[in-house]
């Protein structure tokens, strides 16, 4: 009998639209945010965490950091890192970065940023200086021999310095004992050096990050860098393939070390990485992105980089949700678990979309099949569930080495799914089978995976990420809706066909 | 244009027979008559019986509660005596979880249908009800042990291996639509018209049959016994609708329905309460339920009535012409 205030209501909704629209004014008018993500160019901002345990002296710790290099432009630079004096130190062509500080005491963190404009013009521009070649004579012994046969081997198949690096990897790959024998006295990296280096091809190993949106912890790996005159390419030391220019951020190019770290003990570097698309004309004004934060700018560009990518997924989860409410209040979908198609979405952003729908059927069919048998075991629900839990961890796991020994690395995405909503899946799935036939599962299986294909497809679209990482006003738009969608008292889609007869009859 | 969107969504031909839609449902009626407080009473059936007992309502005798896994293995031990029984999860939802075992002889056991339950079937049965299988959210549960029903000689005619229920839908207090759900072949004995039975609408001044569905389809005669569903009356009608009044009354729940049995020697019984009634009662009497909500809603006076005077309103107000049957059959 309680009649809820409806003017409250509306106002509070009308509260919350006018706050979010406005805060996404401000945005686009104070700081220049553009609506759509237009003309505009791509900045990786990545980002070094340092962390260390001060022993209670005097710190000084030092990075290597990169510079502008060809397809990459430093557009920016920014640190913090309370209570310590900095200095970039530049020593023939390496660039450091060096705090230092009197007296420090536990656990340090420090912050380097660096943003980097992609350039695709400069790519394949041409390279400053190759290291000087050095060729080293070894006299003798059983390892001189070994190198020399590899050498020679990669010789005779290979055209010019690119392809003699990477026959000479193979070689490696191939002759597992004289390689094995080699890497005793030292790493591959630096035999391959030295063995180019021979052949009179000017080569040294250098750290590289690979660009993936949205990664947090990452370490650098070891790249070869190859030149031949004054172009380079780049060869994994392990495989042997040759990268993606484009994919690969050299940190670290003078063949020194990453850090280093004096007064300190438990050092380590990790890497956070995230995409921008920043407006043309926004860093042709300033020249690089705004350091500063304004008190209202109520964006999450404030926090460390390795926060942002993890809010830059948090904030697509208000859109999936808000689609399964639409497909549910207004056009009476039916999906198995409320907010299961959300969870299966983020999923397959992961995933590719493919390789997530095709793992995703397989291993719940897979599951359904273990479950069944399940079901003639007679054990209480909370084992069988937990039973089913281990099975989907198998399955996963099986599906992995299987998919990986086909080839098929793409197979090895299917860990990225949430385990216990696949076992529940599985589980309400199989109920569902006994209780009401295969056809309902049909309909309840299939109403999810829609309901988890728009929103993927609406949480994947670039507007849409770009919209809701910019603008966190468009949040408050976001629950403004979905207040005023959980007050449609209308007749759903659905409920046409249902009530067809009635009407017909009528 | 304006036809053609008729045609595809007819939202207008909907609202002038006053059907209601889920989302209606949902906001106008369920949250804003039933509180949420009052919802343990109906969602756990031990705590519907305990409540009936108190006001005098009429229930299925009561075996004995299963709670504790380690009282599974005394089920045999349990219903000896009975000749058949029902096992019911106590927060069981849409007729989830029912097992009826319609006979016992030497110690074993038959479904509805004549095949055997094994007794480890019967256990693992109970098994799952205690672990909260059936119920809301997978809460913890317990299984009602209750004797069987006999249904009323009235039906025996409309009903294929099951007992057949009435739903009253009670709209603060008073009833506004009823039907009968009668199993049949398709529903697998199940009186759960999503499953397939076959449901009976039924006129509120006389119990007789207006209109019948299955599967959202009209039909004309039970399709199992192939007898003409126009000659259905339900016995002691009057007496059912005090019934169903009195059963709201003891909830205190605005929006409720009520289903009821009709056993052979004890007269209408209640079977459980549901604080969610579906809409599928619209279909079966052919009609919406928006006009007779709004029709209570406009008289505050009734609601605070007695149950006779009531009963009395809904039968007043709610007869509907037992036309759409006739006229076909």
């Amino acid at each position: 009998m309680k009649r809820p205030n409806r003017t409250a209501f509306f106002l509070l909704v009308a509260a919350l639209l006018g706050a979010g629209a406005f805060l996404t004014w401000y945005r686009h008018v104070t700081f220049e945010v553009p609506f759509l993500p237009g003309e505009r160019r791509q900045v990786w901002s990545v980002e070094a965490q340092i962390d260390f345990i001060a022993m209670g002296e005097a710190v000084t710790a030092s990075l290597a950091v990169p510079g502008s290099q060809p397809g990459f432009e430093l557009i920016g630079e920014h640190t913090a890192s309370p209570g310590y004096g900095l200095a970039f130190v530049e020593n023939n062509g390496a660039r450091r970065a060096e705090w230092s500080i009197r007296r420090a005491e536990g656990r340090q963190t420090l912050y380097y940023r660096a943003d980097m404009m992609v350039d695709p013009e400069t790519l394949e521009d041409k390279v400053g200086v190759p290291p000087p070649i050095r060729q080293v004579v070894r006299d003798g012994g059983p390892q001189a021999t070994a190198a020399a046969q590899l050498l020679q081997n990669a010789e005779a198949r290979s055209a010019n310095p690119y392809t003699l690096a990477r026959e000479l990897i193979h070689e490696f790959n191939q002759e597992t004992q004289t390689a094995r024998l080699l890497e005793q006295e030292k790493p591959r990296g630096e035999w391959l050096v030295e063995l180019l280096n021979q052949a009179g091809v000017a080569a040294r190993v250098v750290l590289a990050l690979e660009l993936e949106d949205g990664r947090r912890r990452q370490s650098p790996v070891q790249v070869l860098q190859v030149f031949d005159g004054e172009r380079y390419a780049l060869f994994n030391i392990r495989s042997g393939r040759q990268g993606q220019r484009a994919n690969l951020l050299l940190w670290e190019y003078q063949s020194g070390s990453l850090l280093d770290v004096v007064g300190g003990r438990n050092s380590e570097v990790n890497f956070a990485m995230i995409l921008q698309e920043v407006p043309i004309n926004r860093m042709l004004e300033a020249g690089v992105l705004p350091a500063a934060q304004h008190f209202l700018d109520f964006s999450i560009h404030s926090l460390p980089l390795s926060e942002q990518t993890l809010f830059k997924g948090i904030l697509l989860i208000p859109v999936g949700v808000l689609i399964v409410c639409f497909m549910r209040i207004f056009v009476g979908l039916r999906t198995s678990g409320t907010f299961m198609p959300v969870l299966i979405a983020l999923a397959f952003i992961q995933t590719s979309l493919v390789t997530g729908l095709v793992g995703f059927l397989l291993v719940v069919a897979a599951g359904l099949m273990i479950r069944s048998y399940l079901s003639k075991l007679n054990l209480l629900l909370v084992a069988r569930i937990s039973t089913v839990i281990i099975s989907v961890i198998i399955i996963i796991a099986a599906f992995s080495v299987l998919s990986f020994q086909l080839g098929l690395t793409e197979g090895l995405k299917i860990t990225f799914f949430p385990m216990i909503i696949l076992a529940w899946t599985i589980e309400r799935m199989s109920i569902l089978w006994e209780e009401e036939g295969p056809k309902e599962v049909l309909v309840q299986g299939g109403g999810s995976l829609f309901v988890a294909l728009i929103a993927y497809v609406a949480m994947s679209h670039p507007v849409v990420r770009h919209l809701t990482f910019n603008f966190l006003g468009l949040q408050l738009v976001m629950l403004a809706l979905l207040l005023v969608l959980g007050n449609y008292t209308g007749y759903r889609l659905s409920e046409f066909r249902r009530f067809r007869p009635l009407v017909e009859r009528g | 244009m304006r036809a053609l969107l008729d045609r595809l969504f007819p939202a207008r031909a909907m609202r002038e027979i006053g059907v209601l839609g889920m989302n209606g449902r949902n906001i106008n009626y369920i949250s804003r008559y039933n509180s949420r407080q009052l919802y343990p009473l109906v969602d756990d059936k031990l705590k519907t019986k305990q409540l009936a007992l108190e006001h005098g309502v009429t229930t299925p005798e009561l075996i004995g509660v299963i709670s504790a896994q380690h009282d599974v293995r005394r089920i045999a031990e349990l219903v000896k005596g009975h000749d058949g029984f029902c096992i019911k999860p106590a927060k069981g939802s849409g007729g989830k979880g029912i097992l009826v075992v319609a006979r016992v002889e030497d110690g074993r056991f038959f479904r509805t249908n004549g095949t055997e339950i094994p007794l480890i079937d019967l256990q693992r049965h109970l098994s799952n009800v205690l672990a909260g299988l059936f119920s809301l959210g997978g809460a913890p549960d317990v299984a009602i042990i209750e004797a069987l029903i006999r249904p009323d000689e009235v039906f025996r005619d409309y009903s294929y291996a099951g007992v057949p229920d009435i739903r009253v839908v009670v709209f603060q207090g008073v009833p506004v639509m009823a039907m009968v759900r009668l199993s049949c072949a398709a529903s697998n004995g199940k009186a759960n018209l999503h499953q397939g039975a076959v449901g009976v609408g039924l006129a509120m001044d006389t119990g007789r049959a207006v209109c019948a569905v299955q599967r959202n389809r009209p039909v004309f005669i039970h399709p199992d016994t192939g007898h003409p569903l126009d000659g259905l009356v339900i016995p002691h009608w009057h007496a059912l609708l005090e019934l169903s009044c009195a059963c709201a009354d003891m909830t205190g729940l605005g929006y409720l329905g009520v289903d009821l049995v009709m056993d052979r020697e004890r007269g209408p019984m209640l079977l459980e309460l549901n604080a969610r009634p579906g809409l599928a009662i619209q279909m079966a009497n052919g009609t919406g339920l928006l006009p007779r909500l709004r029709r209570v809603e406009a008289e505050p006076r009734i609601v605070k009535a007695g149950v006779r005077e009531r009963a009395a309103f809904a039968a007043r107000h709610f007869g509907t012409r037992p036309a759409a049957i006739a006229a076909v059959a």
